[in-house]
């Protein structure tokens, strides 16, 4: 990709971790608030940003609270009283946070929350997978992935953007050690550029805005709650293009394009893959191995996985005769959370005659890498040649 | 040793506490001081202080997607001879590639407990670090040995690195002393 001559690109190559990425993209942004509490894989960022905040480079008021129901309930004030806000967590402190999760996107508050995405208890498990944040997708969270370092520092200033231009909170999610862990190269942009397209935060209402009293957070009866969550689903069904316009804005700055999902090799493939995080980096090298040997198989990522852009992805799976979805995450006693969501693609497709929702593809369903469970190049190879019949990539 | 593929992987075995991570990130970093493509992070299991360790590094001319842990190492770096007892430490490793170990034994008694018909380089990084700064920091000292057998980075670009990342932390005079031991570990047979 060549970067966008308009704006200065110094030479910032770099190689750093995902979690030191998140950091550092934290820093250029510099929010006013940042509640935090420590938790692994992600104490990297917060620990990276509390360094920034000791040697003075950044004027964050960074609150150390007891847990992370504080931490989210704090970020929940200090964005409601105006300032921008952001935090971190993984795992059980995201499931600890739930129930203010709710409340933050409620009060439509712009809060940005980098997750390094790990297992759940119990059995206790420290390591990666998608069981924190796909327990939070219906919280009316903004959701987007990262497969790298480079896409955590990118997608970390667009969740910002974004964030504060649709008036909802942001998760931006990494996969905890796979990315958050490993050191890769990355290009950073210059922190004046940052700045510029992130811009000066003005919320449109705030609590110590005195001048233009507001309420925040009130108990609305019976005949006002359900316009409310009307409201903030019709909210939500804007982010899609919101994330898009953002996405476009920002590969002005840096050179680098995003989208709701990326299509490796899908054009021309009669199999797709459809996954999400950084195990895509391993199925892009095995996706070349395979057409290599002539195959017609492809690749899609998925980067917003809430809102969920269904239309989008039929579209993009409309050519495809096998389909097989990698979920790093169970929904015990339904389908795989991401399986669920191609299968609801899928149904916005119009069969030819009928005018009913099209069945003739084939589908799969195989869950991976829970715990940390590590996946190689080859399994994925088998996977794509329909060697591997099972469930589970054990 | 050139690379004898895109991309050159190497695992460092040590014990938790030992520094291979910091090894492998102080090579990575000079390897993008020269403009490749660097990976490197730990095999995620228990950090426990003294328990075995994996950590891998990939260093490439082109970008480097996977996330798969490296199964088919071209260099082994072993920082702690107690390790060859418990761990298979040349699993991937065929005849022509090597094995870097920090050991006081001769190559051909290591040969003699692991059965490997690779290139064994032992280095007394424990020594030459004692010798040298005072303390052991056999994984810096060992950084010399692996750069001259691999010539994946240049030895300027690891001191270069190391200053950047020591000096400030260990004062200047600590820092060059390391800075000799790692040059003593590169020169040595």
């Amino acid at each position: 990709m060549i970067p966008n001559t308009k704006y200065k690109i110094p030479n910032t190559r770099r190689a750093l971790t995902g979690g030191y990425a998140a950091a550092y993209a934290l820093k250029q942004i510099e929010p006013d608030v940042m509640p935090v509490y420590p938790i692994t894989p992600q104490t990297p960022i917060i620990e990276t940003y509390a360094k920034f905040v000791a040697d003075g480079e950044v004027e964050t008021e960074m609150i150390e609270v007891e847990s992370e129901h504080s931490a989210m309930s704090a970020a929940i004030g200090a964005s409601a009283a105006g300032a921008r806000t952001v935090t971190a967590t993984s795992s059980q402190g995201l499931a600890y946070m739930h129930e203010m999760l709710y409340i933050a996107s409620g009060m439509r508050l712009p809060i940005l929350m980098v997750v390094a995405a790990r297992a759940l208890s119990a059995p206790l498990s420290i390591h990666g997978d998608h069981s924190d944040v796909m327990g939070s997708r219906d919280s009316g969270w903004i959701q987007i992935f990262c497969e790298n370092p480079q896409e955590v520092y990118d997608k970390t200033i667009i969740g910002m953007k974004l964030a504060e231009r649709v008036g909802l909170p942001v998760m931006v999610i990494m996969d905890g050690f796979n990315t958050s862990h490993s050191v890769e190269n990355l290009e950073i942009l210059d922190a004046e550029i940052v700045k510029k397209f992130i811009g000066d935060y003005l919320p449109e209402h705030s609590l110590l805005d005195i001048e233009n009293p507001v309420t925040y957070g009130p108990v609305a009866l019976q005949e006002s709650y359900f316009e409310f969550k009307i409201d903030q689903e019709l909210a939500t069904e804007k982010v899609t293009e919101e994330y898009r316009k953002v996405t476009e804005e920002y590969e002005k700055i840096s050179g680098r394009k995003y989208g709701l999902f990326e299509e490796y090799n899908v054009k021309d493939a009669e199999k797709v893959l459809v996954l999400i995080g950084s195990v895509a980096g391993t199925a892009k090298d095995a996706v070349d191995e395979l057409k290599k040997r002539n195959m017609k198989v492809g690749l899609i990522k998925i980067e917003l996985f809430r809102p969920f852009p269904f239309a989008e992805i039929a579209g993009a799976l409309k050519k495809a005769k096998e389909i097989i979805v990698m979920d790093r995450a169970q929904s015990i006693g339904s389908h795989p959370p991401l399986y669920s969501e191609i299968i609801n693609s899928l149904y916005q497709i119009p069969a030819s005659s009928a005018g009913g929702p099209d069945t003739k593809y084939q589908i799969q369903s195989i869950v991976y890498g829970l715990g940390g469970r590590d996946v190689f190049k080859k399994q994925i190879e088998q996977i794509l040649g329909g060697k591997f019949k099972e469930k589970y990539l054990q | 040793m050139k690379y004898h593929k895109d991309t050159m992987e190497i695992i460092f075995f040590a014990r938790g506490g030992q520094g291979a991570k910091t090894a492998a990130e102080i090579i990575a970093q000079a390897a993008v001081l020269e403009g490749n493509f660097v990976q490197t992070f730990p095999n995620f299991g228990p950090e426990r202080s003294g328990a075995p360790t994996k950590t891998y590094l990939r260093i490439s001319n082109k970008a480097i997607r996977t996330k798969e842990p490296v199964v088919d190492p071209d260099v082994v770096v072993v920082l702690d001879d107690t390790l060859l007892d418990s761990q298979k430490v040349t699993e991937g490793l065929d005849k022509n590639e090597a094995l870097i170990i920090n050991s006081t034994k001769h190559p051909h008694e290591i040969r003699d407990i692991i059965r490997f018909d690779g290139k064994i380089h032992a280095v007394d990084a424990n020594g030459i670090s004692m010798a040298i700064v005072g303390q052991p920091r056999p994984n810096t000292v060992i950084l010399g040995k692996i750069i001259k057998v691999t010539e994946v980075v240049k030895l300027e670009s690891i001191l270069e690195e190391f200053r950047k990342i020591f000096e400030d932390k260990i004062g200047k005079e600590n820092c060059e002393k390391n800075i000799l031991a790692i040059e003593k570990a590169y020169d040595v047979v």
